[in-house]
């Protein structure tokens, strides 16, 4: 056990059906302006007809552990949290877009209030102990928020012998996002 | 370890409240937590306490409030008046609306008889309006969902087990470890509790198929995407039962125990060879025989689905007892991970206060299969439409039904019917399409604003009863229905006919069941024990079929001139240079429930509507990705919007694709105006089951007309 947190997620796109749910719940726990949103829905097929491969995914910041955003602000609004989340001070953001630029997950946006914004793991609801608004919509259980430090039996167990990825591993940002991949066989 | 709590539960809002009820978005009726504040609904959630939500939710549910403050709802009663030849809709009060309807429904009854009036409707709240129409003893309703969706596979399990399918569809699915498909699309169909069971049953293991035309978001997931050929489903159905027979995989013990019509079954099938199959279905033998043989190996725990929108080609009723032969052959009857029967919560209804002409069992349909115990439906929609265009049905109320937008008859037939008619009614939410064709308009407040009848109408493996109350009080001068309903009946001088106030008459069902409505409205629901689905070893079935036992051959359906097991006969083909019609939906979207919905319509994938083209027909008809093409019909219909082109592998090259309910025509509609194509207004053919009446409309074939 750590006491000191490290919060991610691991996204089971095994069973993700790509419904958006996860984006809607976002958009109304977090007040999140009309034409934009905080977390995404990719679904990706490939192959050739008729053998096809999809895997639908929900993507959202990456809260990386060598974070671009954090590096290249200027005014260090982007900065890591105590727990192991990447987080935007609003009242220091300029909204000068250099954590734009540097995400190489294209996770932010420039709120109409001027400030740069994008998903905060709901780190208000985390800290009551509550999990994350699209994880506790999901209806297929696709997401599910981890501490990386103090893992539980149950994400071990999801993990355990599955073909499991992070997004741009050799950008070096150490992301904190881990996907099962919709490739892996049935009861792998 | 992480001791994270669920999702009902409201986070540090001071001054804010949650209500627990059900959703309208869908006939799923999920249980929802309406987070209040400062008098607003700013979230909804799953409500934790709701067995068919536990806790999750679909866009379309946390989208209720783009219903609620939806700028374009219906904020008071309309009338239609003609001056100079020209009509247009002025505003009414409510005493002046409702006794124009009153007056106008009650003479059309006097004139012609009750069965001159007619009920078309589609939502929770109708019951109040059922028991208004009993009060003068009318009893011809119909819901058109019945007729295009889930019919035909109520009344095949009837035929095949002497009981009718349900929602959720009886289907152990996180227990199953081989779950096939014929052409329904759960994960674009958002039907929450199945959606989760199919999760634990990918997380647990199980393997999926899918046959579908189409490589849809469940054929992504599956170890086998058969593209079959539309319209050929009963000849691949036939076929594997051809192996399961032929190769000694069925269940003998099961079959002889408890079926009937083995005999029968297998001449039917037996020259139904893989080969055979394959040349009609376009999927290889061997798969065939794949399918067949693993689909044995799993079983019990495995299944072939009955789908929910089931009416493709007319012959629905047969293809779905086609699909409960597969099922019963294997022995999967009330086994984990098969076949099971969930249960009902078992409400008490209290005699009725008010003696109503005795027309109880009555059905007005001419189909000799429709349902007599199905109390939402005494006819077929189109049979309504078909007797408002005849003359004999004078005055409709729709309720919640946006007729020209809704498979029927074609949009024509719907609206031929509306202009027929001598008085219309509409009750609805938005000024859809509909409310154009209505004599007078009458603006129901939404269901997050008014309380319901009591939902017991949902099976499942906890039984439970739930509540819909108000999380907000109604906007604009709207009214819930129950109120419209009583309002209407109290003009025709009945009283008595509805308890003093809705909470009052909740409140004596409650009580007859121990309960209270102060109790149910903390959660919103009352839970059962979990009911034991599995039979026993030598367990009797006690079937209430004719025979007793599940019938592979029915006895009911020969007597009455029809198949008594499954035969596929061939559909028409699309002629040259046009291809079959396919529909579905998108997750985020339930047709005209969220057409206009700005919340759910904000995402980029949700604004339109596409039609999907296999690459190698758009290159046939130099058609780009993304480009707009108008679609036009066999029978030189052409869609009065533009549609985008999505060009794809993941459909095949004799169909086309796209999902219903855009391509709006009600300017009024000022969000889902114009985006996107009608599907239906492309629907000028329809294919009427002739056993049990439902509607099938995939026989319309479509080619595209580029942009000049």
């Amino acid at each position: 056990m750590s006491n000191k947190k490290n919060y991610g997620m691991v996204i089971d796109t095994r069973v993700c059906v790509g419904c958006s749910a996860c984006v809607y719940a976002c958009k109304q726990e977090n007040n999140v302006p009309e034409g934009y949103c905080r977390d995404w829905v990719v679904q990706e097929s490939g192959g050739e007809y008729p053998k096809l491969t999809m895997e639908n995914r929900s993507e959202r910041c990456q809260h990386c552990e060598n974070a671009p955003c954090v590096t290249y602000c200027p005014t260090r609004a982007s900065h890591y949290a105590e727990d192991g989340t990447v987080q935007i001070n609003r009242s220091l953001c300029t909204g000068c877009k250099a954590c734009m630029a540097a995400c190489p997950y294209d996770a932010r946006y420039v709120h109409p209030e001027g400030y740069v914004d994008k998903c905060s793991l709901c780190k208000h609801r985390i800290e009551q102990g509550l999990e994350t608004a699209c994880v506790s919509i999901c209806p297929t259980g696709s997401l599910n928020l981890v501490d990386f430090n103090n893992m539980d039996e149950k994400t071990k167990e999801l993990l355990k012998g599955k073909i499991v990825y992070r997004q741009k591993e050799h950008a070096g940002t150490e992301p904190s996002l881990q996907w099962i991949s919709a490739s892996n066989k049935p009861g792998a | 370890a992480q001791a994270f709590s669920g999702a009902g539960s409201s986070v540090g809002d001071e001054g804010s409240k949650v209500v627990y009820s059900f959703c309208e978005h869908c006939f799923w009726r999920c249980g929802i937590a309406a987070h209040v504040r400062d008098g607003k609904v700013y979230k909804i959630t799953g409500s934790d306490h709701h067995p068919l939500s536990q806790g999750k939710l679909c866009p379309r549910g946390t989208g209720g409030t783009g219903l609620l403050y939806d700028p374009d709802r219906l904020a008071y009663p309309l009338i239609r008046e003609t001056k100079g030849g020209k009509q247009f809709y002025r505003k009414a009060s409510w005493d002046e609306a409702i006794t124009l309807v009153a007056e106008k429904l009650y003479g059309i009854k006097e004139q012609y008889g009750p069965g001159a009036l007619a009920m078309l409707h589609h939502g929770y709240g109708v019951s109040f309006f059922k028991n208004m129409f009993s009060q003068i003893g009318v009893n011809k309703y119909a819901k058109p969902s019945y007729d295009l969706c889930c019919g035909p596979a109520r009344q095949a399990t009837v035929l095949t087990y002497g009981y009718p399918s349900d929602t959720p569809e009886g289907f152990d699915m996180k227990n199953s470890k081989y779950m096939v498909f014929f052409g329904t699309h759960f994960g674009e169909n958002m039907h929450n509790t199945a959606v989760q069971e199919i999760s634990e049953g990918i997380r647990n293991g199980a393997k999926i198929v899918v046959f579908d035309p189409r490589f849809s978001t469940l054929a992504g997931k599956a170890q086998h995407w058969l593209p079959i050929k539309p319209a050929t489903d009963i000849a691949m159905m036939q076929g594997l039962m051809h192996v399961l027979i032929s190769e000694n995989l069925y269940d003998k013990a099961f079959v002889e125990a408890h079926t009937v019509g083995f005999g029968e079954l297998w001449d039917s099938v037996k020259d139904m060879t893989p080969e055979k199959v394959s040349a009609i279905t376009d999927i290889p033998a061997d798969a065939i025989r794949t399918v067949a043989r693993e689909y044995a190996f799993h079983a019990p725990a495995a299944f072939v689905h009955s789908g929910r929108r089931t009416n493709w080609y007319g012959d629905a009723l047969q293809r779905i007892r086609a699909i409960h032969i597969l099922n019963a052959l294997v022995g999967n009857f009330k086994m984990p991970g098969g076949v099971v029967a969930f249960q009902k919560f078992p409400l008490v209804q209290p005699p009725p206060t008010h003696e109503h002409p005795a027309y109880e069992k009555e059905v007005h349909s001419k189909y000799p299969f429709f349902p007599d115990d199905e109390p939402s439906n005494t006819i077929a929609s189109h049979e309504i439409v078909q007797q408002a265009i005849s003359g004999e049905v004078k005055g409709l109320l729709i309720y919640g039904v946006n007729l020209p937008e809704t498979m029927t008859l074609g949009r024509d037939k719907a609206i031929e019917a509306m202009k027929k008619a001598e008085f219309v009614v509409a009750v609805d939410v938005l000024p859809s399409e509909v409310t154009g064709y209505a004599d007078v308009v009458l603006p129901e407040c939404t269901y997050l604003e008014r309380y319901d009848d009591l939902d017991n109408g949902r099976a499942f493996r906890t039984p439970f009863v739930a509540l819909r109350q108000p999380a907000v009080p109604p906007m604009y001068d709207s009214k819930p229905g129950n109120q419209i309903a009583k309002m209407i009946t109290e003009k025709w001088g009945i009283h008595g006919a509805f308890p003093p106030s809705v909470e009052k008459g909740l409140d004596k069902k409650l009580k007859l069941v121990g309960s209270s409505l102060a109790e149910i409205k903390k959660k919103g629901v009352l839970v059962m024990p979990e009911t034991d689905l599995y039979r026993k070893p030598g367990e009797p079935l006690n079937l209430k079929t004719p025979s007793g036992k599940v019938e592979l051959a029915s006895a009911r359906l020969k007597a009455g001139g029809f198949d008594a097991v499954p035969k596929y006969t061939a559909h028409p083909e699309p002629p040259t240079g046009f291809y079959r019609m396919l529909t579905g939906r998108k997750p985020m979207l339930t047709f005209g429930r969220t057409a206009n919905n700005r919340f759910l319509g904000d995402l980029a994938t949700a604004k339109e509507n596409e039609v999907w083209v296999n690459n190698r027909i758009a290159e046939k008809h130099s058609l780009e990705n993304g480009e707009y093409v108008h679609l036009k019909n066999q029978d030189g219909v052409v869609s009065e919007f533009p549609v985008k082109v999505k060009v794809t592998q993941r459909i095949r090259t004799d169909a086309v694709y796209m999902v219903h309910g855009f391509g709006h025509t009600s300017a009024k509609l000022t969000w889902a105006h114009k985006r996107g194509a009608s599907h239906n207004q492309l629907i000028s053919r329809t294919e009427i089951d002739p056993a049990m009446g439902a509607v099938g409309f995939q026989n319309n074939f479509v080619t595209f007309i580029k942009e000049a």
